[in-house]
């Protein structure tokens, strides 16, 4: 275990809407040491990538940060809390990129359709690092070629829409390791991507962790990319994340209903199933999010007098999940709960 | 490939080409070509469920589309053994003569949000077919509309409403009820779960399995998700720029491919099993350019098995044992197995 690098304690981000508020994430506590992967998987709406990008301070409006504190060890012993800065202001800018990166779902619209790559890279290094031209050229040239990316000096003059999916988030991630951020948040940087991209871009992502002992915060709705990156796992439910463990723990022994019935839902490659057991009814509305137990309307173990109001608890060492019932269900250790 | 009594649809060397235009000083002219699908040929049986997997632009929905003579073929013939009239060439006929054949070939499409008119109820949504063939009209359309929103798990006081009033699930359900409506022979489903949310995507498999098993139905099942094939289909075909490089039995593609590109693709597909974090057999580079491909074997240049032969002669697909078709020359001696090294539990 490495030291604490970031912790969300509480956070609450919410759109005021003419339509209504929208709770986007509802109490969230997270924690991610150096140099380990935490995976958030989530259906679409649960509130991952909000939650991302709060923690960079950038909810754009009408989204606002309600409450919470987003504690960042950049010093181990003076935490700042991103959420108190001023989101436009030279601190955070300073962190955004110098210390912390992040890589989105779609490279073709982070990137900039009228610089070339190398402007793009030049610029973002020129910003936090008192280098020359030439020196950031360099510095641009080894990073490509560090990414896997061949001819990388004719690179630099290309313009996004000249590269393929896969290389144009190869050159996200060589510019999100301009600066040796200490953490990168990855906001499904696979999913617009074919298998055999994603599984290139994948591998070298852990070896650059491997490289650099970055800390990685990698959002996805793929439970098969959560098990081959992560070190620990989230799972959030409408805002709220209903189970927290390590990524062993939350394949083989799931203790939120939510959890297992979602790995008992989905269709795998490596066995045969007769018929999948799908979960009831649909994601709610997220104007109209249910009482209690959000997830209560389509529980097989929901009982009216015991779910209102579920707090997470420690169902184990090192495994919380948001559920009243839990202990009473919890599979016996050991025992496979997506077999 | 399948005995030919129950053959419902054959299609031999289905060829798709675009053209890439160029302007010129007086006129446009063409440059080159782009080989979207070139030579696809299988069967399908009735009440098959034959699934068509490949990465993007590798041909596959083009294939779907051809098929469903929403393209015009650049070649090859398409065989469909029409209810009423007999086995037809659909790669022959003009608009007029397809009109009866689309009664019988239905497509379900991938988004849910654009494939349903914003403006239209859902009662009008089911029944344009119906009311487009004449088959039904008045209290009979009605109470068809109610049953087919019931056999997809939707209640009929709803066929008042517009589509903006149901989730990404709900809607394919009713572009499912749509499809349904003319009791199609053939349904081609063009990626139906690739939009939705994991939760629901079990919902809807589950419901084109039972549609199926229920009404016998056949499907062409494109996809490029391994694990959403394995679950639904008994037979795959393996498309690679254009072309189909293995065809067999759902099983045995899993079990025992015999192409280096399936090897690659199954072996690229995260396992939602942290202890089975396995070996990914690396493909370099990317794939090719379908306008410019590669010689010989369109796979060699990312091919860890490649040998000379492989650059200059193109593999033709072949029955490599009974049932199971590959396009690879040396598809008997390579020893590719994925699902060995899936067990061995290494990073």
């Amino acid at each position: 275990m490495g030291d604490t690098l970031l912790e969300v304690r509480d956070l609450h981000v919410s759109f005021y809407l003419t339509e209504g508020i929208v709770r986007a994430v509802s109490g969230v506590n997270l924690t991610l040491q150096a140099g380990r992967t935490l995976g958030v998987v989530g259906e679409s709406g649960c509130g991952k990538s909000v939650t991302a990008r709060a923690i960079l301070n950038m909810v754009q409006r009408p989204g606002r940060i309600d409450q919470g504190e987003i504690l960042w060890y950049g010093d181990p012993d003076y935490p700042v809390d991103i959420a108190q800065l001023d989101s436009r202001g030279p601190d955070i800018r300073n962190l955004r990129w110098g210390e912390i990166a992040m890589i989105f779902q779609e490279p073709m619209t982070s990137l900039s359709p009228v610089h070339s790559i190398g402007n793009q890279m030049i610029e973002a290094i020129r910003l936090h690092h008192n280098a020359t031209d030439a020196e950031a050229t360099q510095q641009s040239v080894e990073l490509l070629n560090r990414v896997g990316l061949s001819q990388p000096e004719r690179l630099l003059g290309a313009y996004r829409h000249e590269l393929s999916g896969g290389m144009r988030q190869r050159v996200m991630i060589a510019m999100a390791l301009t600066c040796s951020p200490r953490l990168l948040i990855a906001d499904e940087p696979t999913t617009a991507l074919d298998v055999t991209t994603q599984s290139q871009i994948l591998d070298l992502m852990r070896d650059l962790q491997d490289e650099f002992g970055m800390a990685i915060l990698f959002i996805t709705h793929d439970l098969g990319v959560i098990a081959e990156m992560a070190d620990d796992v989230a799972v959030m439910y409408l805002g709220k994340e209903v189970e927290i463990a390590d990524v062993d723990t939350i394949f083989h022994q799931a203790a939120h209903p939510y959890t297992q019935a979602l790995l008992r839902s989905i269709p795998r490659h490596d066995v045969v199933t007769e018929r999948l057991e799908s979960i009831v009814g649909n994601v709610p509305d997220p104007y109209n999010i249910p009482s209690g137990c959000a997830f209560h309307p389509r529980c097989h173990h929901y009982l009216p007098e015991e779910c209102a109001d579920p707090e997470l608890v420690e169902v184990r060492p090192g495994q919380w999940a948001l559920c009243a019932r839990t202990p009473e269900f919890l599979p016996a250790s050991g025992e496979r709960t997506n077999a | 490939m399948t005995a030919a009594d129950d053959r419902l649809l054959g299609v031999r060397d289905l060829r798709k080409y675009f053209p890439i235009w160029k302007r010129g000083v007086f006129a446009r002219h063409v440059t080159g070509q782009v080989r979207a699908v070139d030579g696809v040929s299988f069967d399908i049986a009735r009440g098959e469920v034959l699934g068509l997997v490949g990465e993007s632009g590798c041909g596959k929905t083009t294939t779907g589309r051809v098929i469903l003579r929403a393209d015009t073929p650049t070649g090859g013939e398409i065989h469909f053994t029409h209810s009423e009239l007999g086995e037809i060439d659909l790669a022959q006929l003009d608009r007029e003569q397809l009109r009866p054949v689309w009664q019988n070939i239905q497509l379900i499409f991938q988004d849910p949000y654009s494939s349903l008119n914003p403006r239209m109820t859902l009662e009008q949504i089911v029944s344009e077919p119906l009311r487009n063939y004449n088959v039904l009209e008045g209290s009979a359309l009605r109470d068809r509309v109610a049953e087919l929103l019931l056999l997809v798990g939707l209640r009929p006081e709803v066929m008042s409403r517009y589509p903006h009033a149901f989730s990404g699930g709900q809607r394919q359900r009713i572009g499912i009820a749509r499809a349904l409506a003319l009791n199609p022979q053939l349904l081609i489903c063009d990626e139906p779960v690739s939009a939705l949310d994991v939760s629901i995507q079990a919902q809807i498999l589950n419901l084109l399995k039972d549609l199926q098993q229920e009404f016998e139905l056949t499907y062409l099942f494109i996809s490029h998700d391994l694990s959403v094939v394995r679950h639904l289909c008994d037979r795959v075909a393996v498309m690679y720029v254009g072309k189909i490089v293995e065809i067999c039995d759902t099983d045995d593609l899993f079990n025992d491919t015999r192409h280096p590109y399936t090897e690659a693709l199954l072996s690229s597909a995260p396992t939602p099993d942290p202890r089975v974090r396995r070996r990914h057999v690396q493909l370099q580079g990317e794939v090719p350019d379908p306008a410019n491909p590669p010689s010989g074997c369109y796979f060699h240049p990312r091919c860890i098995h490649a040998r000379e032969r492989c650059q200059t002669e193109t593999p033709l697909l072949r029955e490599t044992r009974p049932g199971h078709w590959s396009a690879c020359h040396f598809a008997e001696e390579l020893e590719l197995n994925v699902a060995a090294s899936a067990s061995d539990g290494t990073t």
